[in-house]
């Protein structure tokens, strides 16, 4: 018994916006298991009342004045844009029935 | 329907975002700016460029901390900037940072001044759940005239303005009260210079979570949401239409579904966005590029000390210092532009009453109709004053400075000039006011004769008839004081 | 064929000595790199004309006695993950074709302040996830020792580059062994400082937590050298230490008596490690306390889950710092999507290589609804584990010493069927990325004619004590001198 379905691969896939083909699904699927089964060594140890690392090194908060610098040359930052009405960026249209997830 | 509103309580819960009053971005060195030319304010950061990394404003967390404590929040010591995870081409990271599971601030309370009470208004307290800082995103441009029939266009200049969201219990029960809680909220922002929280502009909007449950119940009814709501009118609007809706779906034996809302302000009428799925999956965890945010015992309370006097404590002393009537006083306090406006007025005139007056009655009439708030008006506190003043030395005559009022608001200038340059100086050359004195004895003598009959109020007509004759610029204390010596004659 | 470029040291003596000029080195080094790219194809991008410009800027200075740095007017390479205003940087990836940054690394700034010349952009694992150089939209590269072979990844073009003596050093990054690896499969020096050392700045992010920029080169004191050049505080990256850099060259002495030195029991024991390159660690570890170093058994009684937390920790920050290659402002966007969320997913779909997606997938995976607590946050708190395990173990000793790999360079495709067993090749080297510490790989032999790495890691803040181990250790071994046959 798979420890994840496909409906679920595919779930992840559209969270992460990212179109598999069927067999790329079905490939996804073995490997989330035996991964998932690897990973699973780790629900052997007790953290309870272990802080979660955020740095591995304890610093202050670090903070900058609020200072505004130089904006972008706008040419610039479309320069790089697959599309671009003046500037702005374009994108297609949502379209009603795709699912937002 | 009144049956009904009492079968139902409302219950309301509002989200408000509101901009920090900063010069740059949250995370990133970005100048602010409203309204300019699409990506005119953008730097690598906001455009999520690869290897860019986010480094806090730390202004920003200043005037976050200073609104949690004007709202009586819990500040934490240590809280934690999260990112929520979602695609959406206004949003350049594919996440927005923002805070979760341990936010800056948490409890907290807005009062609120209870509903149509009149003077005894009893004050509502409106419990905060929490507030937190996060950064907004960009904006896209749906409009087929502007971007195409297939298109949305991109615009960044508002990816990455830093924001509070402060969010409510669901204590609000009704959508007047909705409203009053944003006014209130806006004040504290305001009066603290946290946020210009201007709705119009965009400094300001809210998400309003609205159900109903049959009176007497403790469990909460499914709830709605109504989505980024910019005005007083559409929150207020919006609510009772969703209320309406949610009314007639229970009394029709049906049930409220969860789901997001739109506001349509043309048809008045609440319209289903999309239906809440456990689709909604953010993916909250913490920013591996950012420290957890600490603030010590010391810098909070040095940033309490900073928290000005909000709108009630100085309504309050506008009464004790200054002697305003209570009324006075919150009309006075309604923006912190307008109260400053006041005190340096007050100050510089020292009849506070008197201030208060000119400025409720002439500048307030003068603002509304202009569309004008005080702040964008030229006319200046001392300017108001000194024209003031010149009535009390009898320089002019109080109609004629409040003719000068609508002017002044609008384009500013010198009082004493204008004055000069209108030929609105009050007329004190005795001759002058006793010629026109003997024309008007000569024109009404029945009225002369009432008066030397003992109807002394006859007098107020015939003065009333020399300022008519001297275009209102006689110094009325002079005109009356002749006036009374010829009728003694 | 131009002949094999020296080492930083040597360069910089001929500079020296009026012997050569930078544009002759840089020339050289663009030469070879044109010539071995069809072998190794350890190159994606070159900068000839910048490079030679900027080469006879150096050699005016030299001339007016202006030198900047010891690597002024020497040659490096970099990783294509790190950006250099006017360059191209593409990860390896499909996804940020044609992708031109408009602003430098701190990294890379660093290099071009002290003068150095970046001479092109190394192949690399696409985003830094591998630790072959296999999955790259640009090909494999090749292992300079064996062609058939692996040079390790992620930053295997880097590796194979100094190892093939086209340039002396080279700038890559280290999420979980990324410079370690590849250094110890091509035979040079690699070194992942402490986290946070160098900024982040301009790194194309795979797992912010864990991503580390490091050096390449063929002694431990060039490391040092490089190091000097790209480390320091940066306000422009938070995890960033504010401490001032240490001068590593000074510490440089040879000196290694009374060194303690732990060897951490899990990791000569670990199954599935090859024998004879446990072997040549040992005789390593021997080698030093014949020079005065003490030994000691230490233990990392976490450091069996370090594979598991890893992946748990780096595929989830790795899914959502890759959610910016959307084909919105930049890089790849799929033709003709009928609506947004198509655009979406057929661009990224396009756009990444296999291993990016699945790693992308897990990483949602691991964080979406239900699953937070029981992978990231559990992950993040072994991790918590572990870091106490490398503080206890290091205060009984100055370094660890390990293998950097429980195993050679293995053949190309050799690994790439199951994701899994290639992932387990980092066994060795994630725990310092998870601990933030910093470890180098230096050559300690070879078996079967593959080059075999010894791995130093130091505590936290504490590069000089590994270079200075390894430089002690090159000055009495010649392993690191070994030059691949095809290329000397």
């Amino acid at each position: 018994m798979a420890r994840i379905s496909r409906a679920e691969v595919e779930r992840v896939a559209l969270l992460a916006r990212i179109s598999l083909t069927d067999e790329e699904s079905d490939r996804l699927v073995r490997e989330f298991d035996s991964f998932l089964d690897y990973i699973d060594t780790l629900q052997e140890i007790d953290t309870e009342g272990v802080a979660p690392t955020a740095h591995p090194l304890s610093l202050p908060t670090p903070t900058r004045p609020d200072r505004p610098a130089a904006a972008m040359n706008v040419e610039l930052v479309v320069a790089n844009a697959p599309e671009a009405a003046e500037s702005a960026f374009v994108v297609p249209k949502v379209i009603d029935t795709e699912a937002e997830g | 329907m009144s049956g009904l509103a009492q079968q139902f309580e409302v219950v309301i819960g509002l989200e408000v975002h509101a901009h920090l009053r900063t010069h740059s971005k949250l995370f990133s060195p970005a100048p602010i700016l409203y309204g300019g030319a699409p990506n005119q304010s953008v730097h690598p950061i906001c455009l999520a460029l690869p290897g860019v990394l986010p480094v806090l404003n730390e202004r920003a967390v200043e005037l976050a901390v200073r609104a949690c404590l004007a709202m009586n929040c819990e500040v934490h010591p240590r809280s934690i900037f999260a990112r929520k995870n979602y695609f959406y081409p206004d949003l350049p990271k594919g996440y927005q940072i923002s805070q979760y599971e341990e936010p800056l601030a948490t409890g907290g309370w807005v009062d609120i001044a209870a509903e149509g009470e009149g003077d005894s208004a009893q004050k509502r307290r409106i419990r905060l759940t929490r507030i937190h800082m996060e950064e907004d995103a960009g904006k896209s441009i749906h409009d087929a005239a502007i971007a195409g029939a297939d298109a949305t266009l991109v615009d960044l200049n508002r990816a990455g303005v830093p924001m509070i969201e402060i969010v409510s219990e669901p204590d609000l029960r009704s959508a007047e009260e909705a409203g009053a809680y944003l006014r209130a909220v806006r004040s504290i922002l305001r009066f603290t210079d946290v946020s210009d929280a201007d709705m119009e502009k965009g400094h300001m909007r809210c998400d309003v979570n609205v159900s109903l449950r049959p009176r007497g119940s403790k469990e909460y009814g499914t709830r709605t949401e109504l989505k980024n709501l910019n005005s007083f009118r559409f929150v207020e609007d919006a609510v009772s239409a969703e209320v309406a809706r949610q009314t007639e779906v229970l009394r029709g034996g049906g049930r409220v579904q969860q789901c997001t809302l739109a506001y349509d302000p043309g048809t008045a009428r609440t319209s289903v966005l999309r239906v809440k799925e456990d689709a909604d999956d953010y993916r909250y965890f913490p920013d591996p590029d950012l420290i957890p945010l600490q603030l010590s015992a010391d810098q909070i309370e040095r940033l309490r000390a900073e928290v000005p006097e909000l709108a009630e404590q100085r309504a309050d002393r506008f009464g004790s210092e200054y002697g305003l009537s209570e009324y006075d006083a919150a009309q006075l306090t309604a923006s912190p532009a307008l109260a400053d406006f006041f005190e340096v007025a007050a100050r510089r005139h020292g009849a506070a009453k008197v201030v208060a007056n000119w400025i409720l009655r002439d500048v307030m009439q003068a603002l509304n109709e202009r569309e004008l708030s005080i702040d964008a008006s030229p006319l200046s506190p001392e300017a108001l004053a000194r024209l003031i003043g010149m009535v009390d030395e009898n320089r002019t005559t109080v109609k004629s400075a409040r003719s000068l009022v609508p002017e002044l608001v609008e384009s500013g200038g010198d009082p004493e000039a204008l004055v000069a340059e209108r030929g609105l100086a009050a007329v004190s050359d005795a001759g002058v006011i006793e010629r026109a004195v003997a024309e008007v004895l000569a024109e009404h003598p029945e009225n002369v004769e009432l008066y030397r009959a003992g109807e002394e109020k006859v007098l107020n007509f015939l003065m009333g008839q020399v300022m008519r004759k001297t275009q209102g610029k006689a110094n009325p204390s002079a005109v009356r004081e002749i006036l009374a010596r010829e009728l003694r004659k | 064929m131009a002949e094999g470029i020296g080492t930083l040291r040597e360069l910089r003596a001929a500079l020296d000595a009026g012997e050569t000029s930078s544009v002759e080195i840089v020339s050289r080094c663009l030469q070879r790199a044109e010539a071995c790219q069809p072998v190794l194809n350890a190159f994606v991008g070159l900068r000839a004309e910048a490079a030679l410009r900027e080469a006879e800027a150096s050699d005016a200075r030299r001339r007016r006695g202006e030198v900047r740095s010891p690597l002024d007017g020497l040659p490096l390479a970099i990783k294509d993950n790190l950006v250099q205003s006017g360059e191209l940087t593409h990860c390896a990836s499909r996804i940020l074709e044609g992708f031109v940054s408009p602003y430098t690394s701190t990294a890379v700034e660093g290099l071009e302040r002290s003068g150095a010349i970046v001479i092109g952009r190394t192949n690399m694992d696409e985003f830094a996830m591998g630790s072959s150089t296999e999955h790259s939209v640009a090909g494999p590269t090749r292992n300079p020792w064996d062609l058939d072979r692996a040079p390790g990844g992620s930053s295997g073009g880097s590796a194979a580059a100094v190892a093939a003596r086209i340039v002396p050093a080279a700038l890559g990054s280290d999420t979980g062994g990324s410079i370690r690896q590849p250094a110890s499969f091509c035979g040079v020096v690699g070194i992942k400082p402490t986290y946070g050392r160098v900024s982040r700045w301009g790194l194309v992010a795979f797992a912010s937590s864990l991503d580390q920029i490091g050096a390449f080169a063929r002694t431990a004191a060039d490391c040092a050298w490089v190091l000097e050049a790209i480390a320091g505080y940066d306000d422009r990256d938070s995890t960033s230490i504010p401490e001032p850099t240490p001068a590593y060259s000074g510490a440089l002495d040879g000196d290694l008596s009374g060194l303690r030195l732990g060897l951490p029991r899990e990791y000569f024991a670990a199954e599935g490690a090859n024998a004879a390159v446990v072997k040549l660690v040992r005789e390593a570890v021997s080698e030093l306390e014949r020079a005065g170093a003490k030994t000691v058994e230490v233990g990392l009684p976490h450091a069996r889950y370090a594979i598991a937390t890893y992946y748990s920790i780096a595929n989830a920050e790795a899914s959502s710092n890759l959610a910016r290659f959307d084909g919105v402002r930049y890089g790849h966007r799929a033709a003709g999507a009928k609506g947004l969320t198509e655009m979406y997913r057929r661009t990224r779909a396009e756009g990444f290589g296999e291993e990016v997606k699945r790693r992308i997938l897990l990483g949602t995976y691991f964080l979406s609804a239900g699953y937070y607590d029981a992978y990231y946050r559990k992950a993040q708190q072994v991790r918590t584990l572990l870091r106490g395990d490398f503080e206890r173990a290091l205060e009984s000793c100055d370094a660890l010493v390990t293998p950097t790999s429980p195993e050679v360079a293995f053949r190309l495709g050799e690994k790439t069927a199951d994701p899994l067993t290639m992932y387990l090749s980092d066994v060795y080297t994630v725990s310092a990325n998870l601990a933030g510490i910093p470890a180098l790989s230096t050559p300690c032999g070879f078996v079967d004619g593959l080059p075999v790495g010894l791995q130093i890691i130091g505590p936290a803040l504490d590069e000089a004590t590994p270079l200075r181990i390894a430089d002690g250790f090159q000055r009495l071994t010649d392993h690191h001198e070994a030059c691949p046959g095809a290329f000397a």
